[in-house]
């Protein structure tokens, strides 16, 4: 039986704790007596017979009648699938998107189904490479579609592949992908890390197109999701929501396949960071140790190829599939089930350690844009209730924050660094003046759509999605960070967490509160 | 008088040349740059003053003429042994505060003007400037006749004479000779793109000329798109001061041009780029730059002194870029048609950008080894320009006058 999440209040006896640092990581001795550690609940068991239990689902779904009752010959099938932002790390093979898109042509082949397209969702994400799409969908998914122009990825500035299916009540447009929207079945195979994924989201921002996106990925939005976890508080979850509305009106049929998988983040050599310090044994110490010193040592890039080939334990726990909603309500039950962790009263000081991944850097690079938005878009708000800081509180982060971008991957993330944030670090300033022109760059959509590069625009809702946490937030510190750069950002730099912590009393005084969010594994705080 | 002084000796300026690459002071210890008493210049003739410099600026010029890095061009416009200084405010007898437009035009040597009230820096040959009665010199600060600003005493005609308001400042007044170069620059970049609406135009560096050129263009060119690449903090700050639309580091230029354009990138070539790029920096690797960000049938505008470089020229060919140089002032025709001379422009635009704020340290005439060596390292060391002090020397004088 998986223990579940635990908030440690931390004593002289509280051995140093774990922060993430990148590609590296550190030990911190807490203050005693005012400071806590918020730990994940336990891997939850995955399911025995994955294969039994896709095809069950097919076969079961919720408010919907079965995947083969809605196949036939001559029909138009899409099966658009959760692109390499998800899961992280990358899971080990096979890839559960893999069996789920194996079982549903297996069905399509039975009934007889041979105009089938398979699409990666990338909203404004970079193009998957084949490698990725070898090891999301596996070779014999890859080798039968991909080389007929079959499997594809989805291309939000191709103005012959979309489709403007509506309007919605608050002026949104729904514009998504052409061929989703005249097929006669859209199946969306998902995978949900956290509970912002999935429902409407899926598609209404998987397969749209900026003139889409642009109405909820905005400063108004972002600061108004508290958090993007909580659909009831989320004005991210009702803007998709009501384009769902004019999907379900206008557009195609949607069988919706979500996936919960558990929080098993890391492989056996990195075990010991998914463990609670003091459940640390001598092996565990010794792999810390030595693991430590060695990416010390280590040049970035090298680090970054290792962290990046991590693949994951973590696995599938379950699956429900049918009509959007009713499935999403299933999901996220679950993710509740697995992430929440009940947590008495708001912080002074909320501390995180910044790992070597987010959604936006799967072999990439951990920009300084990434690093904010998984500080202070992700981690803050991995929240149910209230913020686990309090309004005015202080955000500590710890990572190296170097003056990196990876030029292919991220091209217009360089420009914002070095165009935008020098002129104004206020999200609703710089959405106002440079979005438009970040949008609709012909460069920028040139290297979207051919290369391998997220969207011109992709750096400003990375900043956005951390808006709401820097609104919040009398002050942002990042320990061990570049420090031109944490003050290109607008945050304060700080060599050590003492340093840190010294600095954050000109705003919470001298006794704060401290609060440690130890993830990943990932979790959301329960804040009562 | 006290004078610094470059003799023609050729060991000396490769000593130079070899020393500057550690250390300027060093270079301009040992190379041909003397410090030391002389006698004063005589008048050439009529219509000539005596000018007591007050302040006199260290230009990049200079301090490639003290490392041994001029270009061998000018051994022919020049005249051993000379003072070198041409940022001046000085003293005339009368007591009156002037500035020194320092070309040695038509007037001054008594040769035929190009065109009725011509500034010294107009007209399309320059035989005059090597030709009796002076002896060779583009102008004072390289010509043996008239001696130079980094001294005590010089000679001016008194078509190189602008006098100055009692409220314009030493400090400021001390820039406009550089103000009036960038203007210049400004004005020619300004002139290929009348007719666009809201131009884009790149400056590479933001020393002082740079840093005048970018005052310049927001004078003359408000609707314009001015991106400037510097290298060092108090540089990017002046420059957006200044007036520029967009600061980033040098080495960011390119991306915020394309950016700026919305442009591609083809190899490391801008598939358009600025409409025009001035190039304040001057060496190999910045006269490529320029080409690469400008668009194909723009122009580049070269204000940095170049001296031997080695750039590839086949995008040059290929785009039809306009290299085009820009050495310094003289009757400027502005945006509107009006003519004006460049100087009566500075004049009135140093109050306006208050120029004085580049104006970073002096130093006294014997400490020219410290001054140099700080001109040299200005920009890491967050300066813009250095200047000699003379106005104690002046003093004295006038006590025992």
């Amino acid at each position: 039986m998986p223990r579940p999440g635990f908030v440690l209040d931390v004593d002289k006896s509280t051995p140093p704790i774990m922060f993430w640092r990148g590609e590296n990581f550190s030990l911190e001795k807490l203050p005693a007596d005012r400071s806590r550690v918020i730990y994940a609940p336990e891997p939850h068991k995955p399911i025995d017979d994955i294969d039994a239990a896709i095809r069950h689902s097919l076969l079961n779904p919720i408010e919907m009648d079965p995947l083969p009752a809605l196949l036939f010959p001559g029909m138009k099938l899409t099966i658009a699938f959760d692109d390499i932002s998800l899961p992280l790390p990358k899971m080990t093979r096979p890839d559960i998107r893999q069996r789920i898109i194996e079982a549903v042509l297996d069905m399509a082949a039975e009934a007889g189904v041979d105009d089938v397209h398979i699409l990666a969702a990338l909203a404004l994400h970079r193009r998957v490479t084949e490698d990725e799409l070898r090891h999301q969908l596996g070779d014999r998914v890859y080798d039968a579609f991909a080389p007929r122009g079959l499997l594809y990825q989805h291309d939000a500035e191709d103005p012959d592949a979309l489709a403007l299916l509506g309007t919605t009540d608050h002026g949104e447009e729904v514009e998504i992908n052409k061929r989703a929207a005249e097929s006669d079945l859209l199946v969306y195979v998902n995978i949900n890390l956290v509970a912002m994924d999935g429902g409407w989201k899926s598609t209404a921002t998987g397969l749209a197109s900026y003139r889409s996106l642009r109405h909820h990925h905005n400063t108004h939005t972002m600061q108004n999701s508290r958090s993007f976890m909580d659909a009831h508080k989320s004005e991210l979850h009702k803007s998709n929501w009501r384009m769902g509305e004019i999907m379900r009106k206008h557009g195609p049929k949607i069988f919706q396949i979500e996936t919960n998988i558990n929080n098993d983040t890391f492989p056996d050599p990195f075990a010991f960071l998914s463990k609670r310090e003091w459940e640390w044994n001598g092996r565990d110490r010794a792999k810390f140790v030595a693991t430590q010193a060695a990416l010390k040592r280590t040049p970035n890039r090298i680090a970054r190829s290792i962290f990046h080939g991590i693949e994951a334990p973590h696995n599938m726990t379950s699956i429900q599939c049918g009509e959007v909603e009713a499935v999403h309500k299933v999901t996220t039950e679950n993710v509740w089930k697995q992430q929440l962790v009940e947590v008495q009263g708001q912080t002074d000081i909320l501390t995180m350690g910044i790992p070597f991944i987010c959604p936006y850097n799967v072999n990439s690079i951990m920009n300084p844009i990434l690093v904010m938005c998984t500080g202070l878009g992700y981690f803050f708000n991995l929240y149910r209730g209230k913020p686990l800081v309090r309004e005015g509180g202080v955000v500590i982060m710890t990572h190296p924050t170097p003056n990196e971008f990876h030029p292919v991957h991220h091209p217009s993330y360089i420009d914002f660094f070095e165009q935008v944030l020098t002129e104004t670090t206020v999200p609703h300033e710089l959405e106002a003046r440079f979005e438009k022109q970040f949008a609709e760059d012909d460069w920028y959509r040139h290297l979207y759509r051919t290369s391998y590069a997220y969207h011109g625009v992709h750096p400003f809702y990375m900043w956005y999605w951390g808006s709401h946490g820097m609104q919040h937030c009398g002050k942002v510190i990042i320990v061990g960070g570049d420090a031109p750069t944490v003050r290109r950002l607008g945050f304060t730099p700080a060599s050590t967490l003492n340093d840190a912590l010294e600095i954050a009393s000109d705003v919470v005084g001298r006794s704060p509160t401290i609060t440690h969010l130890h993830t990943p594994p990932l979790m959301v705080a329960d804040v009562k | 008088m006290k004078a610094l002084r470059i003799d023609r000796n050729t060991g000396r300026f490769m000593l130079a040349r070899l020393l500057s690459g550690f250390d300027t002071g060093s270079a301009a210890k040992m190379g041909p740059l003397t410090y030391g008493t002389a006698d004063a210049p005589d008048l050439p003739g009529n219509g000539w003053h005596r000018v007591y410099p007050r302040l006199t600026g260290i230009c990049g010029s200079d301090l490639a003429t003290v490392e041994g890095h001029a270009s061998t061009y000018f051994e022919n416009w020049v005249s051993f042994p000379f003072v070198p200084g041409h940022e001046i405010v000085g003293q005339l007898d009368s007591g009156e505060r002037v500035v020194i437009e320092p070309v040695l035009g038509h007037a001054a040597r008594g040769h035929a003007m190009p065109f009725e009230n011509a500034a010294p820096g107009d007209g399309d040959d320059y035989a005059h400037l090597a030709l009796p009665p002076l002896e060779p010199g583009i102008q004072i600060g390289f010509c043996n006749s008239t001696g130079g600003g980094w001294a005590t005493e010089l000679v001016a005609h008194e078509s190189q004479i602008h006098r100055i308001p009692d409220d314009m400042s030493d400090e400021r007044a001390v820039l406009i000779e550089p103000l009036a170069g960038g203007i210049h620059a400004a004005l020619l970049a300004i002139a290929h793109c009348t007719n666009v609406e809201e131009p884009v135009i790149a400056v590479q560096g933001a020393g002082t000329m740079g840093l005048c050129a970018v005052a310049g263009l927001r004078a003359f060119a408000p609707h314009a798109r001015i991106i400037v690449g510097a290298r060092y903090p108090t540089q990017m700050r002046l420059a957006k001061e200044f007036g520029a639309t967009t600061v980033v580091k040098s080495s960011e230029l390119a991306r915020t041009v394309r950016h700026a354009v919305g442009c591609h990138i083809v190899g490391d070539y801008l598939s358009s780029g600025a409409h025009v790029t001035i190039d304040a920096v001057g060496n190999s690797d910045s006269i490529e730059t320029s080409i690469k960000i400008t668009r194909p049938r723009g122009r580049v505008v070269l204000m940095g002194m170049p001296a031997d470089v080695t750039v590839d020229l086949t995008g040059l060919w290929h785009r039809e870029t306009e290299l085009k140089g820009a050495y310094t002032y003289g009757t400027e025709t502005l945006p509107d048609g009006t003519k004006r001379r460049t100087f009566d422009i500075a004049l009135e635009l140093a109050a306006t950008f208050r120029v004085e704020r580049l104006l970073s340290a002096t130093y006294p005439l014997g400490d020219y080894t410290d001054a140099l060596r700080h001109a040299a390292e200005a920009g890491p060391r967050g300066a813009v320009k250095i200047a000699f002090d003379m106005r104690q020397d002046l003093s004295r004088q006038e006590k025992n006058r």
